[in-house]
């Protein structure tokens, strides 16, 4: 999907959201994600972080408030226009989320086959970001047979492999060692600095401080976002 | 296509999708049965109606009083009589030996001397011509009094409305073995979307459509019901070639030809590919509505 500079990637006003009859876990969230902007979002356990990230890479809609994906208002979104909504954001889950019966190759090529690609463009976009990913050894492996940090290379591919305009990450360094939290850390950097908007929602307040980005705080279901110490593409409200 | 065969779900690891075969192979084979039921019925059906319809049986009374030589006059009077009207293509007197023979269940083993036989003429007409049974009636009647014909109509027509009773009987069978299929699937397919649904919930989330979800249900189910088609059509032809012969046994000349027409062998032929495309419509119906209610 084409961005226009301009127009943000997602833009939330006085989101509310609540799970059926119970109380709301977010409540009169205000945000912007401009183009080509890197965020934290940070939060003690049970704020709210992941499901800011369900309302934003789709998986719930919100409860009230008015709530925008690349210039769409999604509640008047009709739901057989969200799958191509879907296909410009990429979501690295927490738990991986790989499908358990498909090899690394199939798992990553998931977006591109959904979106209808010839097999054999999938073949040569598939291998060659295996090898970026350094998973060209294990691209027959089922995930069951690969380690946490394999697994969560595996997770980035599939959620990077169409190219999207933003990326969203949930603790991606939450199974992973400190050393290997820093390269995927990196990786993410280094697709920013292709465009790609990202949001990143971690624990590890260190490595937010060192990186420097703009922070979305979450306390209570409502959030509070502060500028970073770092240059960057977009800018945060 | 609205069939996938290659599949991003592992449907084919489903403990219910093992049986599923096994289950339309069970319908496919009454479905056999009841549609081969249905169309030796209808077959029988149009035979009796014109063929049978174009018979006659006059009954000539013996008149006791009369002597022998009499009684073969009036009947050859008779035989003139029948043979000169338009539309009659044959005429045949039924010997005593056979009236004998067919009133035997009744009265018992008889001789002609014993009782008063009537004669009987078999009449073929041309089905092409109407011939008048009435005018027939009035002028043999006339000439021979209580001659009486007979054109079989009202037990044909009693026979007739049996067979098109049993014929919606046989068309309701397979109504209810295509029914209780197709909520094999529709059960099988729920059971699968609840097994998978994380996975599907992945594939949501990585930009498919409710379709590509869909095809890969139908593109299974669709492999399965003609699977299980196969095997129930290898089932149902032994079965149908038995009841065929055993059939031709007790026909016994009195029961037209009952045994399947060539039409008949192939719209069994087609019965595993019918199985196959309604188990995928459904499973696609099927998906297609259940995924409409996740966002």
């Amino acid at each position: 999907m084409d961005i226009d500079p301009a127009t943000s990637i997602a833009r939330f006003e006085n989101v509310g959201l609540r799970y059926g009859l119970g109380p709301e876990v977010l409540q009169d969230v205000t945000f912007e994600l401009k183009p080509g902007s890197y965020h934290f979002l940070v939060g003690p356990s049970g704020a709210g972080k992941s499901s800011l990230l369900k309302l934003t890479y789709l998986a719930h809609r919100p409860s009230r408030g008015l709530m925008h994906l690349f210039g769409r208002d999604i509640a008047t979104t009709p739901r057989e226009n969200l799958p191509a909504l879907r296909r410009s954001i990429g979501v690295v889950f927490q738990e991986y989320r790989l499908l358990q019966h498909l090899s690394t190759f199939d798992n990553v090529a998931l977006p591109l086959r959904v979106a209808g690609m010839r097999e054999p463009d999938i073949k040569h976009h598939v291998e060659e970001l295996l090898v970026w990913v350094g998973l060209q050894d294990h691209m027959n492996a089922r995930p069951p047979t690969l380690s946490g940090g394999q697994k969560q290379r595996a997770s980035i591919a599939r959620a990077v492999i169409a190219r999207p305009s933003l990326l969203m990450a949930d603790e991606p360094t939450g199974n992973v060692d400190e050393r290997m939290g820093y390269r995927l850390m990196h990786l993410f950097e280094e697709l920013n600095k292709l465009g790609t908007t990202v949001v990143v929602a971690t624990h590890n307040e260190a490595m937010v401080r060192e990186l420097g980005h703009p922070v979305m705080r979450i306390e209570n279901g409502t959030l509070n976002v502060t500028p970073g110490t770092k240059a960057q593409n977009g800018r945060a409200l | 296509m609205m069939f996938s065969r290659r599949t991003d779900l592992p449907l084919d690891k489903d403990p219910l999708s093992h049986f599923l075969p096994w289950l339309i192979a069970f319908m496919v084979y009454l479905a056999a049965l009841a549609q081969a039921g249905l169309i030796s019925l209808d077959v029988l059906a149009q035979r009796w109606d014109t063929g049978m319809a174009a018979q006659l049986t006059v009954q000539i009374p013996s008149d006791p009083d009369a002597s022998e030589a009499a009684n073969v006059r009036r009947l050859q009077k008779a035989l003139n009589m029948i043979s000169n009207t338009p539309g009659v293509v044959h005429t045949a007197v039924v010997s005593e030996a056979k009236v004998l023979q067919l009133l035997s269940p009744w009265l018992g083993v008889v001789q002609a001397a014993d009782v008063p036989l009537p004669r009987l003429i078999d009449v073929e007409t041309d089905p092409d011509m109407q011939l008048d049974v009435r005018i027939l009636q009035q002028k043999l009647s006339s000439t021979i009094p209580g001659t009486q014909v007979d054109d079989h109509g009202v037990w044909l027509a009693r026979l007739i409305e049996m067979v098109r009773t049993l014929e919606v009987l046989a068309a309701g069978v397979l109504a209810l073995i295509l029914s209780a299929a197709m909520g094999t699937v529709v059960f099988t397919t729920r059971t699968g979307l609840t097994v998978h649904h994380e996975a599907i919930e992945v594939l949501h989330l990585t930009g498919a459509q409710d379709s590509y979800i869909a095809k890969q249900f139908a593109g299974r189910a669709w492999a399965m019901g003609f699977k299980g088609g196969i095997i129930g059509l290898s089932l149902a032809l032994p079965t149908l070639l038995v009841l065929s012969y055993v059939a031709d046994g007790l026909q016994a000349g009195m029961l037209p030809d009952m045994s399947l027409p060539l039409a008949g062998w192939l719209s069994l032929a087609v019965l595993p590919l019918a199985a196959g495309l309604a188990a995928g419509f459904t499973a696609r119906f099927t998906v297609m509505r259940n995924l409409r209610r996740m966002i």
